[in-house]
Parts: C-alpha cells; structure tokens; sequence
C-alpha cells in the first residue's frame, strides 16, 4: 500500500520575536516567534534544504513535485531547480503545485495517485512557503518561514495511507492578486463560520464516512489553520481530544503556508508509535484529508530529529533585519562598484559546479578539485594530467574552515558579510562566501557545511549557488 | 637562456602627483607624466620607437595613447592586474633587448576615481571572464581576500588579534611617514599606531590603514639600450632582472597552500634574484618599493622575497629594519598606502621612486649610498596572482 517513506524538514535558524513586532508598531503581540528566512534563502533554497534531509532518509525518488505560493518566478518551473540542486536524475517526473495553500496536499494527493497507479516507484512532494504579511497587520506576526518534503512510495513506508478525501469550496477568505504583494483577508468571523470550520467539518466527516471510521480511532490530528486561534477553534468544534491535537507549532516558527501541515505531520511521526492512526487534512479552497497508519518502520525513522531540533532559534534577528531581508524597506546601494550582470550562457555551461556544486576527481592524482570559476577543470591543479577526470560532488561533502575574513564591504543585506576559504574532507577547495554564521563564534578550523542560497537578483534572474555554514550541534 | 641585465637602461622617468585628481583626466595625466619623462630622457617625443601603456580599467588598446601625438609608431595596450605598470615596462624592456628598437616608452595610467565608486570593479573571481560571468563567485570585498591571509598567520604563528593589529600598524605608519615626505604622494600624513589601530574594521582583522589609497595617476619610463645609455645621461639605471610569475589558482584549489605565503612572490623574486646575481638579497638590494595593498601582504611580502626569515617578520618590523633609516628601507616613497594605488601606473611609479633614489634625487627620503633597488608587484591575491619581481642598478 503506497505511503510515506520518509520525511524532511528544514526551517531558517532565524527568530523574529513577535513582541518586537508588537512594540514596533505600539500593538499588540500574538507572543511567540516567527521563523525568518535568511537574507538570502527564499522558498526554493527551503525546499532544496528540505528535499536532501528528506533523501538522506528515503533514497533517490523518480518525481518531485514543489508545492509553494511564493514561487521565486511567475514563469519558470522551480521543481526543476530543486531538482538540480538535489541532483535528481534527469529522467525525474517534476512539477509545480501553486497558487493555493493546499497546494501541498494537493501534490501529496498526485503524489500517492502516481505511485497507486504505478507510474511511479517513488515520488517525493517538497512544500515551502515565505510569505509576507503586511507590515502592522495580524499576518505579518503569523506567518513564518519554513520547508518540508517527504516520499511516497510503497514500500518500507513508515505510514501507509488508509484512504483520502477531497473537497473544493472557491471560498474567498485569503487571496492575492497578480498586484498583490500581500494576502489580503475577509473577516475572520466571516471565514471562520461560512469557510474555514464547515469546510474542515464536511471533508473530515466525509472521510470517516467513506472509511467507516470515529474520531476516536486517530492516535493524533494533524490539520491545517491560519492561525493559533483558529486551530484551537476547529478543536473545539469537532470536539477533538487534547491528547490528539497535533501542536500546529505557529507559537514557535509561525504558519509556513504550505509547509505548515507537513512540518507538523513530521513533528507527529517523530513522537507516533507503530499503528497508531493519524488524521491529516491540508486545507485552502476546500479541503483534502488522508488517514496514516504508522508501520514498524517508523522506529527506524524516529532514530533522528526531523523537525523538533529545528523549533528553537539559533539567531534572533531585528524588526530592521526582517524588513530589508524581505524588501519591505528600500536601502542605500552599497557604494562598491556593481557585480556585472550574470552570463546566462555561462551559467548553462556551468549548471552541474552551480546546481549540485559539482568539481573534478583527477583519474592519475585522485585529487578532488572545483574551480572558483565554477567550469570542470581540463586540466589537473594537481598533476596537470589533461581531460582525465571524472565528476565529483562537493555539495554533500563536511569542510572546515581554512581562513576567513568578516567583511564590511560585501554588499549584502546582512553586514558583515563572512567569505572564507574551505577545505573539504576528502580534499579539494574553494574560497566561497559563508552564512548563517554568528560572527562572534568564528574560528579557523570550525566544521562546515554547504548549503544552496541565493547569491543575488541579476536582470530578473535569480543567482543561486553554494555556500558554506558552521555545523551547529 | 640569457638574462635581461645590463642589456637595457631607464634613461627618463616621470610621474604625476597620484591622488585624487578630479580636474584631471586620463589624457592629462598620461601627458602629464610622459612630458616629465621626455625631459628627464632629453628627448622629442618624435624620437620613441615603440611605446606599451599599461591600464586595467582607464583604457583599451594603444590609441589610448592618442593624446602624446606619437606619430604612426607600433604600439600595444598590456594589462596584468597590479603588475600591469611593471608589464609595460617588461614589453619596452625586452623590445630593445631584442634589438628592434632602440628607444622605447613604457606608460602606466589608471583613473579610479572616476568609476563613482569606492574600491575596484571587476570579476569577484581573479580571473573570471568579467562579460560572462557565472555569477558564483563570492561577493567579497579586495580588502576581504587579503585579510585571509592575517587571520591565518595570526592563527599559524599564534599571534593574538590585538597584537597581530598593533604589528601591522607599524608598516602602515612606516608609509605614511614616508608618504609625509613626498609631495607627489596621495596622502601626506604621518599617523600613530594607536590611529592605525583603532580605525574603522575594513575586513576584519584588517581595517582603514590597513588598506591601500585608490587613485589616479600616470607614471612613465623611457628605455633603451645600455650601451646608448649614457648619450642621454650620466646617471642611467640599468636593469638586472625583469620577472613576471603567475599562478594557476593553485593555492584556491589546493589544500597545501597555507596562506601565509605567496608562492608567486617567492618564485618571481627568487628567478629575478638568480638574474641580477643576487645572493643574498637582505644585504645586496639597498632600496625595495614592495606591493602593500594591505599592510599584511607588505609582513609577507618581506618573509616572501628573503628580507627576513620565515616567521620572523614580527621581528625585523620591531627593530624597524625597513624604516627609511632601517638596513632595507621598503616602501620609501609612501608605497601603495600613501602614494596611492592607480593599478596600472603603480608599477611604473614604485620604478620612478627606486630610479630617483639611485640616482641620488629622492630629497628628504634618499637612503644612503643604493646600488641595487627592487621593485615587486603582486595583482589577484592569496591563492592566485600575479607576482612582478623588477631589480635594477646604477652600476653596470
């Protein structure tokens, strides 16, 4: 029976404090905090963030599907260049689910179809989302950044699926238009009574219905809300037990759109036990629910944190930092002369060093090597041996940090800017900049490890590479 | 394989004040100098057979040269990073080496200030296809890249921050007193240690002092053979070693190099040594106009080139051995740090100082009695580069 076979999750290391946001604007403060993607992540570097945790777990998959409405292009396919980035197989099925919040579910649904039918052995669905809510607004302080991914196949699942039910409903209670930069929002009353709790009602009953099953046989209920409230609200209405409410986790990172239920489906599987019954449903113009039954497998999953080492901050950042990271507030130009403009010609040339960071082993000398430049060497830094070289990737590789200089000057959105130089275990180098670093804790010889960010905008192109962070225990 | 010496002689030299010469352009700046240079040589500029300008950024080809009016003669635009001035002076150089010429003129130029910006342009990776650039390398600042190299040999030769900041301090108070006695100088202020070091962080451990000036400027040289050499003066400079050595991005790919070192400053000194028959270069070279950029690279730069023992730079900078007093006087003239840093004159301009003293001309910074004075360029940075290693003589 086709299910989940692994799961992963990432979430920025970065916490906005929701008092600050609360003081800043003389309002109140919903508490908590909110996850913020670093200055240079955005919803596909989450996502790719997200897919190699979820692939270290469950191997190589035959489609991905991205699930996002916060996609970087209004016209290019982001699947595939998570794909890249995860160094998927050529011949992997990729696809976008977007616009909707239920765009998750909704590639959860395709995703479990394809692999029923057999199209597909393994197919892995990757949800991430950073949207931004107006500043003074509610949503400003609810929503949080954050990725999730997680296979489906059908077999070693840690939980199978017993059955899933769809609903649409076009209900107008959140939105954004092609000029919107914000989602705007109906009343909540409004969207509470006539959208969001008869909605969740009619799928979840239809659910039971269909598999002939009572609220009391799940173990935990994992569902979709916009905000804390409201998801205590569904709770009460559908009278569901304490003990099974699966913690939405918006107190501690926020609602990461169409991440959110996924983040909180890993945080239920990491603390299920084998057999237990969950009740899952994403939600967004309608509703999809799933029932999962966990297997004995999911003892081998639980060996590892997914979600729950993520919850806590490493770095908290200002109400400044979180509006120039986001755009919301125009700053002064760096006085630097400008990068020049991105090749695209280039870039294609080098696509393999960008997208999987993948350099040369030398067949004669063995040595490992990536060019700062980015093309495959011709020619061995080594032993000069020509064309004798077969690939080698260093985006999955651990490095330490050789030298390094904490940088005033970088133009970048989050002075200082951090470079360095680092050696891979295994060999080879590269002078490439670093992130999510607390500069104070800087060090020669400190363990790093690489992650795909976005470098800077160029003519509308997004320039994304590698870059070195500390490994944080 | 012969060598360069005593094959060819500087017989005139000019240079403009560098600084930030706003009602100046390119043009002027190149007459400016050049103009000097032709009198010093006491020559038309009618009598240059072939000329090299050498500019990263304030030009492309010869006819960058249009304004000295050099009449339908071969000439060619060379670029080389910071050893762009010193490449132009090679190509002059092994031009009536080789006989074809008997008079030629080498010109340096560069207009920074005009860019709008603060520090350099270019490919953030040395040696980037800057048209067609991937856009992968890091963003880094110049400043950032030769911090590398403090932050190591602070942690390889456990030297602590604060320490290892005073230590720099004191070449970069060393320039700027000499720059104080320069007119032609950027900047013309002595400094204290404490200034030095408690100036802004530029990259970190680096900060403001630490950093070279950036501005414009012109310097020319005008060469030809050595044995025609004294029809034009009594006091030619002969060249004994004209060096350029490159790096392949060695020590950015390779987990061998230490950054504590420049391995193109060790081989371009050491075969620029080999070509003057110097021996034992702390005691034979009187004078040395070496590439400070950032005052670390000036530290390295004198274990590199065998002014002082691996290691043991701290030391020679706290007896001051390379103070305008010192047993090897470095940086006379101001260096980068003073003299300022328009990337293709800088070559020709740290010429135009070691020229100047060995003639006995350099004023209230003539060092006693010279023979022999170096000139050393490094363009890219740790890892890459590319090392210019000059030395010429008064004697033949």
């Amino acid at each position: 029976m086709a299910g989940i076979i692994s799961i992963g999750a990432y979430v920025p290391i970065y916490r906005l404090n929701r008092d600050e946001i609360g003081r800043m604007w003389g309002g109140r403060s919903l508490g908590g905090t909110k996850a913020v993607a670093g200055y240079d992540e955005d919803t596909v570097t989450m996502a790719v963030a997200a897919a190699l945790d979820c692939l270290k777990r469950g191997g190589e998959v035959e489609g991905l599907f991205l699930a996002t409405t916060t996609a970087p292009y209004k016209e290019k396919l982001s699947s595939a260049i998570v794909a890249s980035a995860a160094d998927l197989k050529e011949g992997c099925h990729v696809a976008d689910f977007t616009d909707s919040l239920r765009s998750g579910s909704a590639a959860f649904k395709a995703a479990l179809d394809a692999v029923a039918a057999g199209s597909a052995k393994k197919v892995m669905i990757a949800a991430a989302d950073t949207r931004i809510g107006a500043a003074k607004g509610a949503l400003e302080q609810a929503l949080g950044d954050g990725a999730a991914a997680l296979t489906v196949g059908a077999e070693k699942v840690i939980a199978e699926i017993e059955g899933s039910y769809s609903i649409y409903n076009d209900f107008t209670d959140i939105w954004r238009s092609e000029e919107d930069r914000f989602p705007r929002s109906a009343e909540g009353r409004f969207i509470d009574e006539v959208g969001y709790l008869p909605t969740m009602q009619s799928v979840i009953n239809g659910l039971l219905k269909k598999c002939r099953l009572n609220l009391g046989d799940f173990a935990k209920v994992v569902y979709y809300a916009a905000d804390a409230r409201q998801h205590a609200a569904l709770a009460r209405r559908l009278k569901f037990e304490k003990s099974q409410v699966q913690d939405p986790l918006y107190n501690d990172i926020g609602n990461t759109g169409s991440a959110a239920v996924f983040l909180m489906l890993a945080a239920a599987l990491e603390k299920a036990k084998p057999g237990d019954r969950i009740l899952f449903v994403g939600y967004g113009d309608g509703a999809d629910a799933f029932i999962l039954r966990t297997t004995d497998e999911i003892r081998k999953f639980q060996r590892r944190p997914v979600i729950s080492h993520q919850l806590a901050g490493k770095i908290n950042i200002s109400y400044g930092q979180y509006l120039t990271w986001r755009g919301l507030v125009p700053v002064e130009a760096s006085t630097l002369p400008e990068r020049s403009p991105i090749s695209l010609q280039s870039r294609w040339r080098e696509r393999k060093a960008i997208y999987a960071l993948y350099g040369a082993k030398c067949k004669k000398c063995g040595a490992p090597q990536i060019s700062q430049i980015g093309q495959a060497p011709r020619v061995c830094v080594n032993c000069q041996a020509k064309d004798q070289f077969e690939p080698y990737k260093f985006s999955d590789k651990k490095a330490i940090l050789f030298t390094y200089s904490v940088d005033q000057l970088m133009p970048t959105l989050n002075p200082p800017g951090v470079s360095g130089v680092i050696d891979f275990e295994g060999g080879g180098r590269l002078i490439c900049e670093l992130t999510d670093c607390d500069v104070d804790k800087l060090k020669v010889g400190i363990p790093l490890e690489m992650t795909f960010r976005k470098m800077f905008d160029s003519r509308g192109i997004h320039n994304y590479f590698w870059k070195a962070k500390p490994v944080i225990d | 394989m012969e060598s360069i010496k005593d094959k060819v002689a500087i017989v005139g030299m000019g240079c403009t004040r560098f600084g930030e010469r706003w009602d100046k352009g390119v043009e002027d700046l190149i007459v400016e100098a050049a103009y000097e240079a032709f009198e010093d040589a006491g020559i038309e500029p009618k009598d240059i057979q072939a000329a090299w300008i050498g500019t990263v950024f304030s030009g492309i080809s010869a006819i960058t040269l249009s304004p000295l009016q050099l009449q339908y003669i071969p000439m060619t635009r060379v670029e080389n990073m910071c050893a762009t001035g010193s490449e132009a002076l090679r190509a002059a150089t092994y031009a009536v080496a080789a006989g074809v010429v008997d008079i030629a003129l080498a010109v340096g130029v560069e207009k920074l200030k005009d860019s709008g910006a603060t520090g350099l342009k270019g490919p953030s990776v040395v040696g980037d296809n800057q048209d067609a650039s991937s856009g992968i390398g890091p963003g880094y600042s110049a400043p950032a890249s030769f911090a590398y190299l403090a932050t190591r040999y602070f942690h390889d030769y456990n030297i602590k921050p604060e320490e290892g900041k005073r230590l720099l301090a004191q070449i970069a108070v060393k320039n700027h007193h000499n720059g104080s006695l320069n007119p032609k100088a950027h900047f013309q202020n002595e400094l204290t240690i404490d200034q030095v070091v408690n100036a802004p962080i530029i990259a970190w451990p680096l900060g403001l002092y630490d950093c070279c000036g950036v501005s414009d400027g012109a310097a020319v040289a005008v060469v030809t053979r050595a044995d025609m050499a004294e029809k034009f003066r009594p006091d030619p400079i002969y060249i004994k070693a004209m060096q350029i050595t490159v790096g392949a991005r060695q020590g950015a790919m390779r987990q061998d190099y230490d950054f504590v070192h420049i391995e193109e400053n060790i081989l371009g000194s050491r075969q620029a040594y080999a070509s003057a028959g110097v021996k034992d270069p702390r005691k034979e070279i009187s004078i040395a106009e070496v590439h400070d950029c950032f005052s670390i690279h000036e530290m390295i730069v004198y274990e590199d080139l065998g002014f002082s023992k691996r290691g043991r730079a701290r030391g020679d900078i706290e007896a001051g051995t390379f103070t305008l007093k010192g047993e090897l006087p470095v940086n006379t003239d101001g260096g980068l740090k003073c003299f300022g840093h328009p990337l293709g004159a800088s070559g020709l301009r740290m010429m135009y100082e070691v020229y100047k003293q060995l003639q006995g001309k350099a004023g209230p910074r003539q060092v006693k009695n010279p023979r022999l004075g170096l000139t050393h360029n490094l363009g890219g940075n740790a890892g890459t580069g590319v090392c210019s290693c000059n030395i010429v003589g008064n004697e033949k």
